[in-house]
């Protein structure tokens, strides 16, 4: 227990999706202008990131059994699309009011590579199915974080900065990245995966 | 890798996942049928979860969408009164604040999920989609060119004499309008006026890109600018530029009619080259003595020899009528022409009721 703790902090933290592995970076910056379309975004990653891990993980023991593990990437894709086709489905029928507040990103989130990247990633780690569940949860969890505080600094800079030209835009939100990644390397050694 | 397995996997996975979207689709959304009401009018039942465009169209309703649903023309704007839900992230880029009070919504993104009533113009419930064939191109001046389309598929179109038609220039999203030339008695095939507008998309296609054989589609007929058939009042008719094709078409109509009522047509030009159709028309005020063809120019050359009206239409037009009050005013041309004409006449008593316009805009 204590183990996929360890496990959900390290993903969280040392090992963030986004601003240690670089992974997702276009929707991160893309939808990160303001704090509360940066919440709504990283909840949806959330969701489907965690499901999609659970799913896939009793899909690659099938292929592991049928010998068809080199299938996994193809699999994986077509399974991610159906969940968040799902998902979507689900949301428009019992819950609208979240469905038309998601609006474009839920459908996003197919091509959101955090999500591919952590089934990827349990094949490597050969994760059992408790330690991929919560490492699906804590990763894309840090990813919420990583896009949450991203869009604070950014509606801030926004209210108070004055930006020379060349900087506006993108392009200051790739320096805001790299130095929210320097900070993250601060929790180096804080728990391993 | 067994490769026994791959296509069995593969092709299990994509049936088991179709099958589950299918089930869960059929559980939860479009099992009911649901009504669209249009206009207070017309009911349609609806299976599914079709947008409105496509339920539209399925019902023979064509709204004019460049783009065929991939909200990026936002041409197909309707007016959603009851339910629908939300306007849509989608949508936005294309509605203006007023757009979005009164309930304007693109019929491409908004889906059947609940009883819904909307409003659309009257006009698009005639309009249908045609197939159609160029089969005539004529140069009238230096830089408007008249088409003729032979309709393919319908065979007809019924309109009447002033309204419009859309052309949809193929191969990039652009639908434009240009107003009906032709005679509504030949309703197999309809000619269409088009000016040259620099760098405009479709008169550039139509100047530079279109000839004999090539088959367009066209829209129509729309617009409430029209021939009020049965009046019997007289007319001025105002026009500029290409803006002489609704009022042929309407003038053909009153040939026909033997000219029973008394016709002044007013056609504003710079120079003696953006005149067309001039022997036309005088051929039609030798032949009927109710009807009267008074060009003007406003800058004639001095090669043009014109020994016709100067000056600005509007000047022309203040000259040559009288009293307006019971007559009838068709104007076609560019939204400034269109006002200016009617403060003059508005000066000769004419009532606004009686006042019909066409922006060329």
């Amino acid at each position: 227990m204590s183990n996929l703790f360890e496990l959900i902090l390290a993903s969280i933290l040392n090992h963030n999706i986004a601003l240690v592995y670089i992974l997702g970076m276009c929707p991160l910056i893309a939808i990160s202008t303001n704090v509360k379309n940066a919440k709504g975004m990283g909840l949806a990653v959330i969701i489907v990131v965690t499901l999609t891990a659970i799913i896939n993980w009793p899909i690659y023991q099938l292929l592991l059994a049928t010998g068809t593990e080199k299938l996994a990437l193809l699999v994986f894709i077509i399974t991610i699309a159906a969940v968040v086709q799902l998902l979507e489905i689900f949301m428009e029928k019992f819950v609208p009011s979240m469905y038309n507040a998601f609006g474009i990103f839920l459908p996003l989130i197919t091509v959101n590579c955090v999500v591919l990247a952590v089934s990827l990633f349990f094949v490597n780690r050969e994760y059992t199915f408790g330690e991929t569940a919560a490492f699906g949860f804590g990763s894309s969890v840090g990813w919420a974080l990583a896009i949450i505080l991203l869009a604070g600094i950014r509606e801030k800079m926004a209210k108070i900065s004055d930006l020379p030209k060349g900087l506006q835009g993108k392009a200051i939100v790739f320096i805001i990245l790299g130095i929210l990644a320097l900070a993250f390397i601060g929790f180096t050694g804080l728990a391993s995966i | 890798m067994n490769l026994l397995f791959v296509p069995i996997v593969l092709i299990g996975v994509l049936l088991i996942i179709a099958l589950i979207l299918i089930i869960v689709e059929k559980a939860l959304g479009g099992g009911g049928e649901k009504v669209l009401q249009i206009n207070n009018d017309k009911i349609i039942p609806v299976m599914g979860d079709e947008t409105v465009l496509n339920t539209l169209s399925q019902h023979k309703i064509f709204i004019p969408s460049a783009c065929g649903g991939k909200a990026t023309c936002g041409f197909c704007k309707f007016k959603l009164i009851e339910g629908g839900g939300e306007i849509k992230p989608t949508e936005l880029p294309f509605l203006n604040a007023k757009e979005r009070e009164e309930g304007i919504r693109l019929s491409c993104q908004v889906k059947v999920k609940d009883n819904m009533k909307i409003e659309i113009p009257k006009e698009l419930l005639n309009a249908k989609e045609y197939k159609t064939k160029v089969s005539h191109i004529e140069d009238l001046t230096y830089d408007i060119k008249m088409v003729r389309f032979e309709l393919i598929e319908p065979k007809e179109m019924i309109f009447k004499p002033g309204q419009y038609a859309q052309l949809k220039v193929p191969g990039i999203d652009v639908i434009r309008a240009y107003s009906i030339a032709s005679h509504p008695k030949y309703n197999n095939q309809i000619e269409l006026i088009i000016r040259q507008v620099p760098n405009g998309k479709a008169t550039t296609y139509v100047h530079k890109a279109l000839e004999i054989g090539d088959k367009v589609i066209l829209t129509g007929p729309y617009g409430d600018f029209y021939l009020q058939e049965d009046s019997s009042r007289d007319m001025i008719c105002i026009a500029g530029g290409s803006g002489k094709a609704p009022i042929r078409s309407i003038l053909y109509y009153l040939r026909d009619q033997g000219m029973n009522r008394k016709v002044k047509y007013f056609f504003g030009a710079k120079s003696k080259r953006d005149l067309y159709y001039t022997e036309e028309f005088m051929e039609l005020s030798k032949e009927f003595p109710n009807f009267e063809y008074i060009p003007a120019l406003s800058e004639p050359q001095p090669s043009d020899d014109w020994k016709g009206e100067v000056g600005l239409i509007t000047d022309v037009v203040d000259r040559r009528v009288a009293d307006l009050t019971e007559s009838e005013a068709y104007l076609c041309g560019s939204p400034g022409m269109i006002n200016a004409c009617i403060k003059v006449l508005n000066k000769h008593k004419i009532k606004q009721e009686n006042v019909f316009f066409d922006n060329f805009s």
